[in-house]
């Protein structure tokens, strides 16, 4: 975080507005304001157009000889295939309801993260090239001419949205900012522009099957690593079928969960949770990835990355998916998964083995998030707790957005949490459930070289949390998403220092009691339990 | 300058209208324009519709401002998140007739206390309650219009008269409606004005509405409560109108025309702005459909065909690491033409 200034440096933000008009003013890019941009040979191999090396601070970006024609004939092309796109670019009243909505906004001030101007960004072009008025009146209807400084102000203003919806929730009309930057961004893809830390990681789910690039042997041993540590604070060995054939369930989870703190530790609770009650399952180094960074790409190539979870749980025979806390990957599933490689008939509606309950909410994309699961033992008593084993921690939830506002996922994760621990503090309304902050990293921008804009972005969420810290101790803020599991601990040591980050299974893991486990004298971080060290 | 710009078009049609008439163009003002633009409007409305229309909904994308429906023991939040077509119509109902997710809107302030940041948030009601004022307003005042336009009176439009009146204050008696839509405009106006924000995002395009509306607003108040036109020339000229024989009656003044032909604008500009969102309200993907896609199957109608790196591929690229780490493969090592490189 070298370049990153400190809170009080960074709170000083300007919300007066220019006094320039937003179409004259031009992004001017220095480092730690960009994302880097894909490597060539990755743009090459998953097929996208005009792989190159560049630099966004280059005046000549090497777009295609016909860049303007490719993105006329892209928004054409898009036009015609989405109504959302072609409705939100027609109707915005400019209200200006979404504007301090943002958490780039608020963390920020530039006018150009109001979501309205960020939308207008590709509204001017879209009445430049498709409606008469804009064509004949320019600038008095709104329009503007197609230039490069437009290409680099989408690439540099759709790079700083971060897909969450917060702004469709106030919108009269519900438009989406989601939904334009999606749009934006495909265009972009078109000319060859796109970053590194989307794009590698889509070549790697593609071919290796997750985000990280793990091969599955490695897959194995970080699981059997993983284990052993399992066994250290519980005296209890687990093995997990690995790309097993004839298992009743197939588990899905976002790679974080495999590779990174703190999602090792959740990944761990979800591992001691289904040797507890004796779930037949099997984990799949094909399919060892969860969330999906084909969302932040274009349609297509969701579908693509996506594909996979059900040509695995077809090839091992499995009869339904059960899935891991993730975030975006939950969007995909809830909003995109069946209509794009739907229907499934070789799955069964899901029926939990343990308590018998019909997940009816699945019926069609055959699949369960571990939350629901894991709420459904606990109303039925199937799983015993000591939640007083988490008694050192105080907890509060942070809704990630795409399971808060792209699919309505707030009872069961905070049922969960209050089984496993007695100290819970829910942050305030207006930062929780459906008006939900970002992380700050979601859309694939939880990269370091963009730490300064992701910290400004953090700051509702981050101010939030020292709320909750100053007012009731909280020291865990636990989350149902990857990206936020890697994003807020950054976020949390900036805005509100001493507040650790935590998926929720971790907690259940923690306060399990588990069928022949010594006593317990650490938790799986392997640090001492307060009050319970060994003697 | 936009703001000025849209004003100084305004009065540029009033003038316009004024002049017209006076040099004799009154039939042109009294019904040609208005059937131009009543027609512009009809075809106009109905286009944007159907263009709209013609381009699918591929997935279904509703924002979820509740708790989805899931585990029995868990309560739904229906009109927030609706698990099928009867509830979205209530959400719908409610965002139409009372601006459900306006009113959430709350402003945000960055303040300090104690030497640390607070990131606070207040009640912002006030955008919902002039915005939805106007709009209603607007609604009974065209309502009321119908006393022009009709012959008898229909029982609805005397209601909303009555309504309207019932305050009973002065003669002609005052319309609560009239009051208040200026009150609205006047607020969506300075609004745009003074909250540096908006004024920022303002365009042409959103001064120029407020100002027609308020010049078809002031036009009408005038005629109604101080000019004392003679209203039963006008509905002389209105009916003839509807009944497509268009008749000009003299003793009606310049103002009537004015007044005509500003709605007459509105009428015509309607359909290519962002009024529009009259319209597309009703088809906004966010709003309009169930979060039901994990219970029922959508079809994309331009499905693209399933492209993806298959697990056949996947083994062949790992199966050597796979073996050597005790993972199940379908095709066993021996299998394999080592020679693959061999034949070719």
């Amino acid at each position: 975080m070298a370049n990153v200034p400190t809170p009080e440096e960074l709170l000083n933000i300007d919300y007066s507005m220019p006094q320039q008009g937003w179409m004259d003013r031009k992004p001017v890019f220095e480092d730690g304001n960009f994302c880097y941009p894909a490597k060539p040979e990755i743009i090459e191999e998953i097929g996208f157009p005009n792989p190159r090396v560049w630099s966004p601070k280059d005046d000549d970006w090497k777009l295609p000889e016909n860049w303007m024609e490719i993105l006329h004939d892209g928004m054409k092309d898009r036009l015609s295939r989405y109504r959302s796109f072609k409705l939100f670019m027609d109707i915005c009243v400019r209200c200006g309801a979404c504007a301090d909505k943002c958490h780039f906004f608020i963390g920020g001030g530039d006018p150009k993260n109001m979501p309205v101007l960020r939308a207008e960004l590709l509204r001017s072009i879209y009445r430049k090239e498709f409606t008469t008025a804009g064509k004949i009146l320019g600038k008095l209807a709104g329009a503007r001419p197609l230039t490069q400084d437009v290409v680099k102000e989408w690439f540099y203003y759709f790079y700083q949205c971060t897909e969450c919806r917060r702004c469709s929730l106030y919108c009269p009309y519900g438009i989406d900012t989601a939904e334009v930057t999606m749009m934006a961004r495909e265009l972009l893809h078109l000319l060859g522009i796109g970053i590194n830390w989307i794009m590698e990681p889509v070549r790697n789910c593609n071919r290796m099957g997750n985000h990280l690039g793990i091969q599955p042997h490695a897959f194995k041993d970080i699981v059997d690593f993983l284990c052993e540590d399992i066994e250290e604070v519980t005296g209890i060995k687990i093995d997990p079928p690995m790309n097993e054939k004839g298992h009743e369930v197939i588990f899905i989870t976002p790679s974080g969960d495999v590779f990174a703190d703190p999602g090792v530790y959740t990944f761990m609770g979800y591992l001691m949770l289904f040797h507890e009650i004796g779930l037949d399952y099997t984990l799949s180094t094909y399919a060892s990835e969860g969330g999906n960074f084909g969302l932040f790409t274009s349609h297509e190539m969701m579908k693509k990355l996506n594909a996979k979870m059900y040509a695995e749980a077809e090839r091992l025979g499995s009869k339904w998916i059960l899935g891991g806390e993730c975030g975006h990957m939950w969007r995909v599933i809830n909003q995109y998964m069946d209509t794009h490689n739907g229907p499934a008939p070789f799955l069964e509606v899901p029926k939990s083995p343990i308590t018998g309950t019909v997940f009816e909410n699945a019926r069609q994309t055959k699949m369960v998030h571990i939350c629901e699961f894991t709420a459904d033992l606990m109303k039925h008593n199937k799983i015993r707790l000591d939640p007083s084993r988490n008694d050192h921690l105080r907890v509060t939830f942070h809704d990630s957005c795409n399971p808060a506002r792209g699919m309505g996922f707030f009872e069961e994760p905070r049922y969960v949490i209050k089984q496993a621990v007695r100290n819970f503090f829910e942050m305030p309304p207006s930062t929780i459930r459906e008006q939900t902050y970002c992380c700050g990293g979601g859309s694939g921008l939880n990269t370091d070289e963009i730490m300064e804009i992701r910290m400004r972005g953090g700051l509702p969420r981050g101010n939030a949390l020292r709320h909750v810290q100053r007012e009731h101790d909280v020291n865990m803020m636990s989350c149902i998403c990857a990206i936020d599991r890697a994003t807020l601990i950054p976020l949390a040591d900036y805005w509100a220092p001493g507040v650790g980050i935590s998926g929720v299974h971790e907690l259940v893991a923690n306060a399990l009691i588990m069928k022949g486990e010594k006593k317990r004298t650490m938790d799986l971080r392997l640090e001492e339990l307060p009050g319970m060290e060994g003697e | 300058m936009s703001f000025f710009i849209a004003f100084l078009l305004v009065l540029a049609f009033g003038s316009l209208a004024y002049l017209g008439v006076e040099s004799g163009y009154k039939l042109t003002f009294a019904a040609i324009i208005p059937y131009v633009a009543v027609g512009v409007f009809v075809f106009g409305f109905v286009y944007k519709l159907i263009d709209w229309a013609r381009s699918p909904v591929p997935f279904r994308i509703p924002t979820t401002g509740g708790q989805q429906k899931s585990l029995d023991w868990i309560q739904t939040d229906y009109l927030d998140n609706p698990p099928n077509k009867g509830w979205t119509v209530g959400r719908m109902i409610l965002e139409v007739l009372t601006f459900r997710s306006l009113f959430r809107n709350t402003s945000m302030k960055l303040r300090w206390q104690d030497g640390e940041p607070r990131v606070a948030y207040y009640s912002a009601k006030w955008l919902w309650l002039f915005g939805l004022a106007f709009h209603y307003c607007f609604l009974l005042i065209f309502i009321r219009h119908f006393r022009l336009f009709m012959e008898p009176v229909p029982i609805l439009v005397k209601g909303a008269e009555f309504m309207d009146g019932i305050l009973q204050i002065g003669a002609p008696r005052l319309y609560q409606t009239d009051l208040i839509i200026v009150g609205a405009l006047l607020f969506l106006l300075l609004r745009r004005v003074f909250d540096n924000k908006v004024r920022y995002i303002s365009l042409l395009s959103d001064y120029f509405p407020l100002f027609l509306l308020l010049s078809i607003v002031s036009t009408g108040l005038w005629m109604r409560y101080f000019g004392k036109t003679d209203i039963v020339g006008v509905k002389q000229m209105t009916m003839s109108l509807v009944q497509f024989d268009p008749v000009v009656v003299d003793s009606v003044g310049a103002i009537f025309y004015i007044h005509l032909f500003f709605v007459s604008i509105l009428l015509m500009y309607f359909p290519f702005s962002k009024l529009m969102h009259m319209g597309g309200v009703f088809l906004s993907p966010t709003r309009n459909a169930p979060n039901d896609t994990r219970m029922n199957h959508h079809v994309n109608p331009w499905n693209p065909p399933k492209k993806f790196h298959t697990y056949e591929a996947y083994e062949d690229d790992f199966r050597e690491v796979m073996v050597e780490a005790g993972l199940p493969v379908e095709k066993q090592l021996e299998e394999t033409p080592e020679t693959e490189a061999e034949a070719e």
